[in-house]
């Protein structure tokens, strides 16, 4: 990794040509992300881990040898011998031969199971294995898995056994997980995490040796110093690296106490011609297995190469680990050893969160900081690292987000923001003021800030949103006034802290109004901005009818009454028509209730009838009408699932090639009543000519002769967009899944009244990035997306048919509380080409409308 | 139960019995339908968590129609709103004042305001109090 770095930087500042580099890989690959590996599970196809542009290896001044290993160093002929006996002429040469899984020496360590955890080979060799087991077994018994060692490594292994569907035991000889970078109070919190994650932990635990199963011969049993036994059928060891450094040593070079190639901060071994990069480089006295460092060093030695005097500016040891669900990060001195050094703690062990930061003995200036749980302040606070915080009380910035504002930082425009990419803070509000840029998606092309690994992004968004303040561009992402949070933070603030009503959520999450003096108020009652967020966050976690108790006061008058209100203050009623179909009994029960209630009557874009004028003491009769012929609420009123609109699909047309309108409805049972932060439609069209204009939708599902393809993100309305291809040929179960997947996760993590087009360009990664959740799991979140939506087609219920089983809900129909079934006197009609609109304040003043009711004339039969 | 809301009651105030204060959920408006001096007069009611009970026209300015009891209610800085449900306007439910005109200008002939009604609560019962023939205010406020 850190060569192909190394070979990066020294191609894109050696414009004169002047080097002309050979890489030696041990591996017979291009060089791949390592620190991506368990990703490998997941993709499983390395290709998908190559770093950088692959152009690279194709610069005629670049030549790369795979598999062909250096065996060999002659210093004095300077010249280097490969595997194959082969002598190559260096003028510089560089090691970066890394390191290798450390194996402790317990007897039983080579027994056929046991497995390191370092490469693709190692990796892909685990997965056979981890597969040939289950194979073996019958139905039902898991294969055991154990990871020896608990520090980052073997915590991603044990991630990776869990996804290879094997149990997993982490190992960790000392008191705590991660005990290298988090201090046991982090440790703790993170192992609870890792336990909830189904993966066990044992801690101070020392294995003494690994025996056979005796059948089999392959590893069976773990023994422990303690006396303690573990059955297993497959064991990771992760306990480790150990610099490679023997090239070195056979050739003189100094090596360090514990290993590695000592260099100078300029990276160059005690021979001037011989440099040392990366986890096999000794650099002032240690070794660091990280890879940002290593980058580092690559940079200084291309620099040095051409003629440069950079210097390594001191190993960045901040880490984050990434496990799908877990969040960690550490930086700087996190285990307070700076004499005089303070810890400020926020722990909540019942979210699982833990954060401290370490200050100077002034409490003013960050000396480093551990996240378990929420590692959110991780971005904004490392590039601080031995800066003096702003604001008075360092704890405002470990509080949850929104919750008590954490003061905003200002960086210095030197400040790394995207240390994958070399972005500083000052690069950052460059594109915002000089280039013009004025959202994320636009930083991000501009500076390629957040572009590789993304952990930046917060920190990127934050800084280009100061900027744009500054420049007199409103931006805020607080909902309104009562709450800072965005939709998004909100949907997981009330899942994770399992709120269930308004007030709850406004006490514990709602912004305080400060006083004067300084001690904050209660908070407000919301407004029509959040009460229908939280509405609509309510009923996407399950929270029973959107009428139900204090749940109706949140409603929009739409939602409230079950029915769109018109300009009059009259509603238009739909009932559902699955995929547009409708029998004949059916359009004549809904033409017989239009005309008894005087209703006027239109065919909807979505295939099917709106009817209007329905005045909302008279919802109630309408719909019993409606459910008693068998239709259902239709949800024209709320943000969730509209239509699942189709074309007559194979059943008649003579060009269809799959059930379009079979699968519409199927869909559209499936997602009735989806709450979601803004309407959703869906198409299915039986063919590629595309009757159904599937890609103007969120969802766009297009048969083809192998099955369906799904395209995301597209609308008509304002901006109209075409929907973007998502997955193709999919089978009706694979299609059904993805879809749920889709439409689960918009419905968390979108803003409020963000379709699907602008939140996919918003997601990161973009359209990709919603593929890699969706289709790869990259997040980790599908069995939870799968779960929500499984409880939701459980959960579904006709909302009219519960309102018409409830007399209090029927009560909330009334015209007027002290007239119940009045009609408003002020409502009047003119006949238009054979059905009745309101009338204009014109035609209400002449005298030409027909009132509803009132002093002049009788209500309507 | 007490009196909770008595404004400017003048003494030709006209008071009608509308309903029970259970009647009223909290938050979320209900009308009410009043023989005026001068025709039938709409008022919209709104019981507040605090159980205060305000009263204001039922009659949205910006829309010209009688919508305004089925609006959000909410606060702003502490002040008791309600957002008309057609184009979104804020009103004061204590002053009636427009808040927030959402950019638009309300109906010809309709002032961006909302006329107020005093409230009593007695026994559990609610009363609203119109201005009596000799009032100044008339049904609705007008321009």
């Amino acid at each position: 990794m850190v060569a192909q770095r190394l070979v990066e930087a020294l191609r894109a500042r050696d414009d004169a040509g002047a080097w002309r580099v050979s890489v030696f890989a041990e591996e017979p690959r291009t060089p791949y992300d390592r620190v991506g590996l368990t990703r490998y599970f997941e993709v499983r196809d390395p290709e998908e881990l190559a770093l950088g542009d692959p152009a690279l290896w194709d610069d005629p001044l670049v030549t790369l040898h795979r598999d062909c290993a250096v065996t060999a160093i002659d210093r004095a002929a300077r010249t280097v011998t490969d595997r194959l006996g082969r002598v190559h002429p260096y003028d510089e040469l560089v090691l970066a031969t890394g390191s290798r899984a450390a194996m402790p020496p317990v007897p039983g360590n080579d027994l056929p199971g046991v497995f390191v955890y370092r490469t693709l080979d190692d990796v892909a060799a685990l997965r056979g294995w981890v597969e040939a087991k289950r194979a073996s077994f019958p139905a039902g018994r898991p294969v055991r898995g154990a990871v020896v060692g608990g520090g980052l490594l073997g915590l991603e292994a044990a991630g990776a056994l869990t996804t290879l569907g094997a149990h997993a035991t982490v190992l960790q000889s000392g008191t705590h997980l991660m005990n290298a970078q988090l201090d046991h109070g982090a440790g703790e919190a993170l192992r609870r995490l890792i336990n909830a994650r189904g993966i066990g932990v044992r801690t101070q635990t020392v294995t003494s040796a690994m025996k056979p199963h005796r059948r089999t011969g392959h590893v069976g049993r773990l023994e422990f110093a303690d006396g303690g036994r573990l059955d297993v059928d497959v064991v990771v060891v992760a306990t480790g690296v150990q610099p490679r450094d023997e090239l070195a040593r056979a050739a003189g070079l100094e090596t360090g106490e514990r290993g590695g190639v000592v260099v100078d901060l300029a990276c160059r071994t005690g021979d001037p011609h011989v440099w040392a990069v990366g986890e096999v480089a000794c650099i002032e006295g240690r070794c660091t297995g990280l890879v940002a460092p290593g980058n580092a060093m690559a940079e200084v030695v291309a620099d040095r190469l051409l003629g440069g005097e950079a210097t390594f500016p001191g190993a960045d040891t901040a880490t984050r680990l990434k496990l799908s669900g877990v969040d960690v990060a550490s930086f700087g001195d996190a285990h307070a050893g700076t004499p005089g050094a303070v810890e400020v703690v926020w722990a909540d062990p019942v979210a699982g969160v833990y954060k401290k930061l370490v200050l100077s003995d002034d409490a003013r200036t960050l000396l480093g900081g551990v996240f378990v749980g929420d590692a959110t302040p991780y971005a904004t606070l490392r590039p601080m690292l031995g800066a003096q915080l702003p604001g008075g009380d360092p704890s405002a910035f470990l509080l949850p987000e929104g919750g008590g504002g954490a003061p905003s930082l200002e960086l210095p425009d030197d400040a790394a923001v995207c240390s994958c990419n070399n972005v500083s803070a000052g690069a950052v509000r460059a594109a915002v003021s000089e280039h013009g840029c004025t959202d994320l998606a636009g930083v991000k092309a501009c500076t390629r800030a957040g572009t590789t690994c993304g952990s930046c992004l917060p920190l990127v968004k934050k800084i280009a949103t100061a900027e744009l303040e500054r420049a007199g561009v409103a931006v805020s992402s607080a909902l309104c006034e009562h709450f800072e949070l965005t939709r998004a933070q909100l949907f997981d603030a009330v899942r994770v802290a399992d709120l269930h009503t308004f007030t709850e959520i406004v006490e514990r999450f709602g912004r305080r109004p400060v006083a004067a003096d300084g001690t904050p108020g209660a908070p407000g009652r919301g407004c029509d901005i959040c009460k229908p967020v939280v509405a609509s966050i309510l009923a996407s976690l399950g929270n029973g009818h959107v009428l139900d108790g204090e749940q109706a006061a949140l409603q929009d008058t739409n939602d409230h009454m079950l029915a769109n209100m018109q300009k009059d203050g009259t509603y238009s009623v739909v009932p559902r028509m699955p995929g547009g179909e409708v029998t004949p009994d059916g359009l004549i029960a809904v033409g017989q209730v239009a005309k008894d209630f005087g209703l006027y009557t239109k065919i909807t874009g979505g295939q099917r009838i709106d009817m209007f004028g329905a005045r909302q003491e008279q919802l109630p009769d309408i719909w019993r009408r409606l459910v008693d012929a068998g239709f259902e609420s239709g949800h024209a009123y709320g943000k969730s699932l509209r239509t699942v609109k189709s074309c007559v699909g194979s059943t008649w047309c003579r060009y269809g090639v799959q059930d379009a309108v079979g699968m519409a409805v199927a869909l559209e049972l499936r997602y009735r009543g989806l709450r979601s932060p803004h309407k959703i439609k869906l198409g299915v069209s039986g063919c590629a000519r595309e009757c159904a204009e599937a890609r103007a939708k969120d969802v766009g599902i297009i048969a083809t002769e192998r099955g369906w393809n799904v395209y995301v993100g597209g609308n008509g309305g304002f901006t109209p967009r075409h929907a973007q291809l998502l997955a193709e040929d999919l089978d009706d179960e694979t299609l059904v899944r993805v879809v749920d997947r889709f439409l689960m996760y918009y419905v968390r993590t979108a803003d409020r009244l963000q379709r699907t087009a602008p939140w996919v360009e918003e997601v990161e990664g973009g359209l990709d990035g919603v593929r890699a959740v969706v289709l790869e799991d990259s997040l980790g979140i599908c069995a939870d997306l799968d779960a929500a939506m499984a409880r939701h087609v459980e959960g579904y219920e006709d909302e009219w048919r519960a309102v018409l089983e409830d007399p209090v809900k029927l009560a909330r129909f009334s015209s007027f509380v002290n007239a119940p079934t009045t009609p408003d006197p002020d409502l009047a009609y003119v006949p238009e080409r054979g059905q009745l609109r309101p009338a204009t304040d014109e035609e209400k003043r002449s005298g030409a409308a027909v009132l509803v009711a009132g002093p002049r004339l009788e209500v309507r039969a | 139960m007490s009196t909770i809301t008595d404004v400017g009651t003048a003494a030709t105030t006209a008071w009608t019995t509308v309903c029970r204060f259970d009647d009223l959920a909290v938050e979320r408006g209900a009308a009410a339908l009043l023989a005026g001096p001068a025709g039938p007069v709409q008022v919209a009611l709104f019981r507040l968590v605090d159980d205060r009970v305000l009263a204001v026209q039922q009659l949205d300015p910006f829309a010209g129609a009688n919508v305004m009891s089925r609006g959000i209610v909410g606060t702003r800085g502490g002040e008791p709103t309600v957002a008309a449900p057609l184009y979104k306007q804020v009103y004061s439910l204590v002053t009636g004042a427009c808040l927030d005109t959402a950019g638009y200008a309300p109906r010809p002939g309709l002032a961006p305001r909302l006329a107020t009604f005093p409230v009593r609560v007695a026994d559990g019962v609610v009363s609203v109090g119109l201005p009596g023939a000799g009032g100044a205010a008339g049904a609705q406020e007008r321009r």
